[in-house]
């Protein structure tokens, strides 16, 4: 099944999409995008990360784990806000191996709320042999493990090109601006109109593009919205005490002369 | 009693511990109104205490840290993200526990530069900031055993460099390196064993405090006059003038610490970090935490692979020669017209040295490099010797109250 979903991508059309020619290696740096949770008020945008998880769990997760994410964390507060509910049914659509019971013997049961979200591979070989050799990366900490992640992460989803005139892309590449060295494993995954967005917004692929990149950095960073809102609260709080400091230390040093 | 005049030493109570054992004088004369002060210190005096602060800070969140982290290749880099995500306010411990060190190190380097600024090392403050260069060492030992145990590349990859170094040595590097690491590659036992030296390091570094500040008490604290207080008019008790000026600048530092720890709590870190330690991929530019990054430079300015572990060392411990290459009498810069040029140029290659540090080691980062490190090996072994001879300072005040009152009537906070 994940090897008809990888053919399905790989014949995908390439879409010429606006990329500045670039002189063969040069990796082009990303545009910055406008994020709900940038700023120190920032927020995510729950629609925009349900749309995403919606993104990850129908293109992304066919080849890439996330392995430090649980389905109960999809009702955690500052994140995609679906509800316990939603995130029990959810989860019991998937299939996770227990085990061992009684008898000593692995067995399969439906995913609970509680269980993180099951890899797509047994382990690197195994995904590594299904790829052509290439590993697709464990996506929970993607967002922070590059510069500036979700910039990078959108204008990689959305920087497929057909290789520059005199480009020599390896075998089984493709050429993308953004990635280093301009060649990456992993086929253009997002094509417009490839997830059906349950909200009925458009599925471009900078739609999804954009909204998967917002996804993986609640994955990275699930408590941003909690340590910003507890960061505005310290910075009065600190305000206030230091102003209260500094008033204190010119009546005591006024007593000097 | 040592205080009379205090309410609190006349409470039964506390009467009959200090009866007993003498704790609230003891203290009184430590940080309280039995120790005097020069009156004029300036608020480059605040990051004594806010080095403390750190200290205290980075071991209380990394006790609790403790309590969560597992020392084991395969599930270390793990436990961090269980701490980041599962632990109740594990995300602040973290982060407070990261970037609390870079705000140590920032501290720790105004404390010095504010020491080579106002020639604080000198008689008879020698042994002083020997336990201050010792205390660095240590935080230097120990802040790079901390960046390994998360587990990441770059924890892995800087310790595979850094205990490279030692493989320069000669005849013996190489068992050297394998002793370090405990087996013939950055492993298990390299992560248990910084992370026991981790753990070790900071109680270590209270010892030498202790000492830094029972020094310091010897001859009390220098002034950005640089000259000796000379009766009761040029001191004030350290409480309460001193503890509430230094609460000032701890708010004011717990203000710049929030902005990082709150609103970039990656900033000074490496992306690479976020990516578990694979010995198989090298990334593409191993770079050690900002606050290495001048001894890094220095290191790689030197195509020897010796010559440059022996420069990065001695780039430190040329500073325990200071008490004597600094040939001049006079303490501080203030009264020394050419020393104080001298100071900026030399703060200046510091901040080359950060900037070629972090850059692969080629084209203008390497010229910078290296014009820095000479000029940062010169500016000890040539400038400050020539200076002190040649220079001819400004003429210094009889007294710290003389020079107070003349250049600031009715304002104590003197900004030097």
């Amino acid at each position: 099944m994940k090897t008809t979903m990888m053919r399905t991508i790989l014949a995908a059309v390439v879409i010429g999409f606006a990329a500045p020619a670039l002189a063969a290696g040069d990796t082009a740096t990303p545009p910055a995008q406008k994020w709900s949770f940038n700023g120190p008020f920032g927020t995510f945008d729950r629609a925009e990360l349900q749309r995403g998880y919606q993104v990850y769990k129908e293109v992304c997760a066919a080849c890439h784990a996330m392995k430090y994410v649980a389905f109960r964390n999809l009702a955690d507060p500052g994140g995609p806000g679906f509800t316990a509910a939603e995130v029990k049914a959810l989860a019991a659509t998937f299939e996770v191996t227990d085990g061992p019971n009684d008898a000593g013997d692995m067995f399969k049961r439906a995913a609970l709320p509680s269980d993180k979200f099951p890899s797509p591979f047994a382990n690197e070989k195994a995904a590594r042999a299904s790829n052509g050799g290439a590993y697709p990366l464990d996506l929970s900490l993607i967002a922070k493990a590059r510069v500036n992640g979700p910039d990078y992460l959108k204008a990689l989803l959305t920087g497929y090109t057909a290789a520059p005139a005199g480009f020599a892309l390896g075998e089984g590449l493709h050429y993308n601006a953004y990635f280093p060295g301009n060649q990456i494993a992993m086929p253009q995954p997002l094509n417009a109109d490839q997830v059906t967005y349950a909200d009925g917004t458009k599925a471009t692929v900078e739609q999804m593009a954009h909204d998967v990149s917002a996804f993986l950095m609640w994955t990275a960073e699930p408590k941003l919205e909690e340590r910003k809102r507890m960061g505005f609260k310290v910075m009065i709080f600190l305000v206030v005490l230091t102003g209260l400091f500094f008033m204190a230390k010119k009546r005591i040093w006024a007593k000097l002369h | 009693m040592a205080d009379n005049n205090s309410g609190f030493m006349s409470n039964p109570l506390v009467k009959w511990i200090e009866y007993r054992l003498p704790v609230f004088s003891t203290l009184d004369h430590m940080v309280g109104s039995q120790y005097p002060t020069p009156k004029n210190l300036n608020y480059w005096w605040n990051f004594g205490s806010l080095a403390g602060l750190c200290l205290v800070i980075q071991i209380i969140t990394g006790i609790v840290l403790v309590m969560h982290y597992t020392p084991h290749t395969s599930m270390a880099f793990d436990a961090v993200e269980h701490i980041m995500r599962d632990v109740n306010y594990g995300w602040l411990l973290r982060y407070m526990h990261a970037n609390g060190a870079s705000m140590f190190f920032i501290v720790v380097y105004i404390h010095i530069f504010r020491g080579l600024y106002f020639g604080s090392y000198k008689a008879p403050r020698e042994i002083l900031w020997f336990l201050g260069l010792i205390i660095f060492l240590l935080m230097m030992a120990t802040a790079f055993m901390g960046y390994v145990l998360p587990w990441g590349q770059m924890s892995f990859w800087g310790a595979t460099v850094i205990t490279n170094l030692f493989s320069a040595i000669p005849v013996v590097g190489e068992p050297i390196v394998t002793w370090l690491w405990g087996g013939f590659a950055v492993d298990n036992p390299t992560l248990n064993r910084f992370f026991s030296l981790h753990y070790l390091l900071p109680f270590v570094i209270v010892g030498i405090v202790i000492l830094h500040i029972l020094a310091l008490h010897q001859h009390g604290s220098n002034n950005p006059l640089g000259i000796d207080t000379k009766g009761p008019q040029d001191r004030i008790p350290f409480h309460p003038y001193y503890t509430i000026k230094d609460a000032v600048g701890v708010g004011a530092f717990l203000i710049f610490f929030s902005f990082f720890l709150f609103y970039a709590p990656n900033f000074l870190g490496h992306p690479d970090n976020y990516i578990p330690a694979n010995p198989l991929v090298t990334p593409e530019h191993i770079v050690p935490e900002w606050y290495f990054l001048p001894f890094y430079a220095i290191l790689r300015s030197v195509p020897d692979k010796l010559g440059g572990v022996l420069l990065m060392f001695g780039a430190i411990l040329i500073l325990f020669l200071l008490p004597w290459l600094d040939t001049s009498k006079v303490r501080s810069a203030k009264f020394r017209p050419i020393y104080k040029q001298l100071f900026w140029v030399f703060l200046l290659a510091c901040v080359g040295l950060t900037y070629a540090g972090g850059l692969p080691p080629e084209g203008l980062a390497l010229v910078i490099g290296r014009v820095c490190t000479v000029y940062y090996f010169a500016h000890f072994l040539i400038l400050m010797p020539l200076v002190g001879w040649f220079e001819k300072p400004l003429k210094l005040p009889a007294s710290i109250s003389e020079a107070v009152l003349k250049t600031e009537p009715g304002a104590a906070g003197s900004k030097a």
